[in-house]
């Protein structure tokens, strides 16, 4: 189908800003996906996969304004020992990095790897590509095209420690793209932990390799500055008994889409996909999640709970695919909102697609607001209506805060959760 | 401790009177039991007391220790020194039980300007009145009353009492759905924490928890008013005749 003229308008006037990174071995990975993004053409309010977030400021030729938010408060895992790679408005900052040399992990920078060949050549734009079908993501196409740096994370062993990302946001303007490639080895493990609000707007995409017996954890905390936006893509293929869990905390920001593409392709493996969003007031938060189950006996789940008021806006766009020789998957998937108030709204398209007939999937939607019996009896215990409210919000969250597994990480993202709801009490 | 007087109370959703003018006062150190047929008004009553919304008290009054209760949020009543044992104890995912009570014992503290209770005080007090209710670790940990069997509910209860030391306790058929070894337990519960200072007011239909938590007074509650007060023998009548018969006496 030929694309609308204004789409490709909108692309173009786009692309005008952008200049394309010479690498060596990624050229000819940049080059497919800027033909793959001229293809579809930026996305527009009448895509299908768009009718609840408005695109528009993601695809504008310039960043929308941000203003950067002051805060004395200590970053998210600044107690946890780990091993820092700091990003200043997309910009790599050896300054405040560590040395990125840890066992079992060789970590390079995606800005500094120009040798024609390289492993990450095999996945760089790859799984991005493997992902477009069937819905189309061409903010990711455009990521991969156009990336200006990142990591190349290639994991052999279990590493001490986990790997903290750190997107620090300075300038008011600044319009970030930064793509990272993860491939762990068969039997190897790790954490990646992501915090920070990156920049005014901030385009990421993250390719995952887990390979037979692999473990990925991920933790992220996308920053609270009021007038961020981000658009993230995360793109994982899971191999035979090996896992993947990622859990994402999102507390503030005008505008938030964090797409999702997982694909089990080996038997026996486990996929969890997990959130908690706070909003108050100009928030736009969108999860777009799409799992595929494409081997036999694999677990999938998808767990995502917003908490919303003062107009604020939530959508989850979730899907599972069994494919038809997916034979005993079990996929889970539970959406819900807490508005505490009438002016917000919380937008949920769930989809099931079964080609298998021996599986168990099932989904659930809910919207609601705080549990009068439950407050009550808070109260009558002498717990202030504040205090009572805000552990009651704690409690509609827990269930996708449990789906971490280390618990002094999700201990971490409960504090955070609790101050944010505590700072809103004032 | 607990002077109720004139209490009319009607549903603030719907034109329906539920308290007609209820009369009653509970003295330090005693146990009154409000027994009365279904509907009769007892569990709104508790309700009312403790600050529960979507009643309307429409004339009279109910003051704690001289202080207006009906004035008050349902937080400043507990921290005033009423508790509810709920009928039907409230589930709470995703907070611990531990925790829920830490916060209601320490709010209570603040708000009374007393201080807080230290996290290993707080655990050693817990631990051993726990234990006297047969309440383990696991259920301490678990989420409030999530998965408790109905009579472990009910232990939890009286436990967030023994934990809270209220002044006055208001007990909403505690009795209800206990088997008679659950029972005694909570009755065993309530009558450890029976003293000089602390008043009772058990709400229940059937005489047999009276067997175990000896009242000093017992009222007997029909349409929205007090109708016959006396002491515990009129528990044993009722058991023996029914209400019918006492309705019949006072109509």
């Amino acid at each position: 189908m030929a694309l609308a003229q204004v789409k490709i308008e909108a692309t173009e006037e786009r692309l005008n800003t952008l200049d394309m990174p010479q690498e060596g071995w990624s050229t000819a990975a940049r080059e497919d996906a800027l033909m793959r993004l001229r293809s579809m053409g930026l996305p527009s309010r009448r895509d299908e996969y768009w009718k609840y977030t408005r695109p528009d400021t993601l695809v504008q030729p310039t960043a929308p304004d941000a203003a950067v938010l002051h805060t004395d408060e200590v970053p998210v895992f600044d107690a946890l020992g780990r091993l820092k790679i700091v990003f200043v408005d997309g910009v790599f900052s050896a300054d405040e990095s560590d040395d990125l040399t840890l066992e079992g992990v060789t970590i390079e920078r995606l800005a500094g790897a120009t040798a024609d060949i390289h492993w990450a050549k095999g996945l760089y734009g790859v799984l991005e590509n493997n992902g477009q079908n069937p819905v189309e993501r061409p903010l990711a196409a455009l990521n991969t095209a156009y990336a200006t740096d990142g990591v190349l994370i290639h994991v052999t062993g279990t590493p001490s420690k986990p790997i903290n990302l750190i997107y620090r946001h300075i300038s008011n303007s600044s319009d970030a793209i930064l793509h990272h490639v993860l491939k762990i080895d068969k039997g190897a493990e790790v954490t990646i932990l992501e915090n920070g609000p990156a920049a005014a707007r901030f385009n990421k995409c993250m390719e995952i390799d887990v390979a037979d017996g692999a473990k990925f954890h991920h933790v992220r905390a996308q920053g609270r500055d009021h007038e961020r936006r981000a658009a993230t893509h995360i793109f994982a293929r899971l191999g035979t008994e090996s896992s993947f869990k990622s859990f994402t905390l999102t507390a503030n920001g005008v505008m938030t889409r964090n797409e999702c593409v997982i694909e089990l392709t080996g038997d026996d493996a486990h996929a969890t996909v997990a959130g908690a969003a706070l909003g108050d007031g100009d928030f736009h938060h969108d999860d777009t999640v799409f799992i595929t189950h494409d081997a036999v006996n694999c677990e999938s789940r998808q767990v995502f709970k917003k908490v919303l008021r003062n107009g604020a806006t939530g959508v989850f766009q979730g899907k599972i695919l069994v494919k038809s020789g997916a034979q005993k998957t079990d996929g889970y998937q539970i959406s819900q909102s807490l508005l505490l108030d009438e002016d917000s709204q919380f937008l949920a398209k769930p989809e099931l697609e079964i080609y298998a007939d021996d599986v168990a999937c099932s989904h659930g939607s809910t919207s609601g607001a705080i549990d009068e019996e439950a407050l009550f009896y808070l109260r009558s215990r002498g717990v202030p209506v504040g205090e009572a409210t805000d552990m009651l919000t704690l409690s509609f969250l827990a269930e996708a805060v449990e789906e971490i597994e280390h618990s002094t990480l999700a201990e971490e993202i409960n504090e955070r959760l609790a101050a944010w709801l505590a700072r809103r009490r004032g | 401790m607990l002077n109720i007087n004139n209490l009319h109370v009607s549903l603030e959703e719907e034109d329906k009177q539920i308290l007609k003018g209820v009369d009653l006062t509970v003295e330090a150190g005693k146990v009154h039991a409000i027994m009365g047929p279904n509907g009769s008004g007892k569990s709104t009553l508790s309700y009312v007391l403790s600050g529960k919304e979507g009643y309307e008290v429409t004339e009279g009054s109910a003051d704690l220790l001289g202080e207006d209760l009906l004035e008050i949020d349902p937080e400043e009543r507990a921290a005033l020194g009423l508790f509810l044992a709920f009928q039907y104890p409230v589930e709470i995912p995703g907070v611990g039980n531990m925790t829920f009570l830490r916060t209601a014992v320490n709010s209570q503290r603040k708000a009374r300007g007393e201080d807080e209770m230290s996290a290993s005080e707080f655990l050693k007090v817990v631990r051993e009145r726990a234990k006297s209710l047969k309440i383990d670790a696991d259920m301490l940990k678990r989420p409030v009353n999530v998965g408790f069997s109905g009579g472990e509910k009910k232990r939890n209860e009286i436990l967030q009492m023994a934990m809270l030391e209220p002044k006055m306790c208001i007990l909403d058929e505690t009795d209800s759905g206990l088997d008679v070894d659950a029972m005694k337990l909570v009755a065993e519960g309530v009558n450890a924490l029976r003293n000089e200072g602390r008043g009772f007011l058990v709400i229940t239909h059937y005489q047999r928890l009276l067997d175990h938590i000896k009242p000093d007074v017992v009222h007997i509650m029909a349409n929205g008013r007090i109708v016959k007060t006396g002491g515990p023998e009129l528990a044993l009548e009722v058991e023996q005749n029914g209400y019918a018969d006492i309705l019949a006496e006072v109509a």
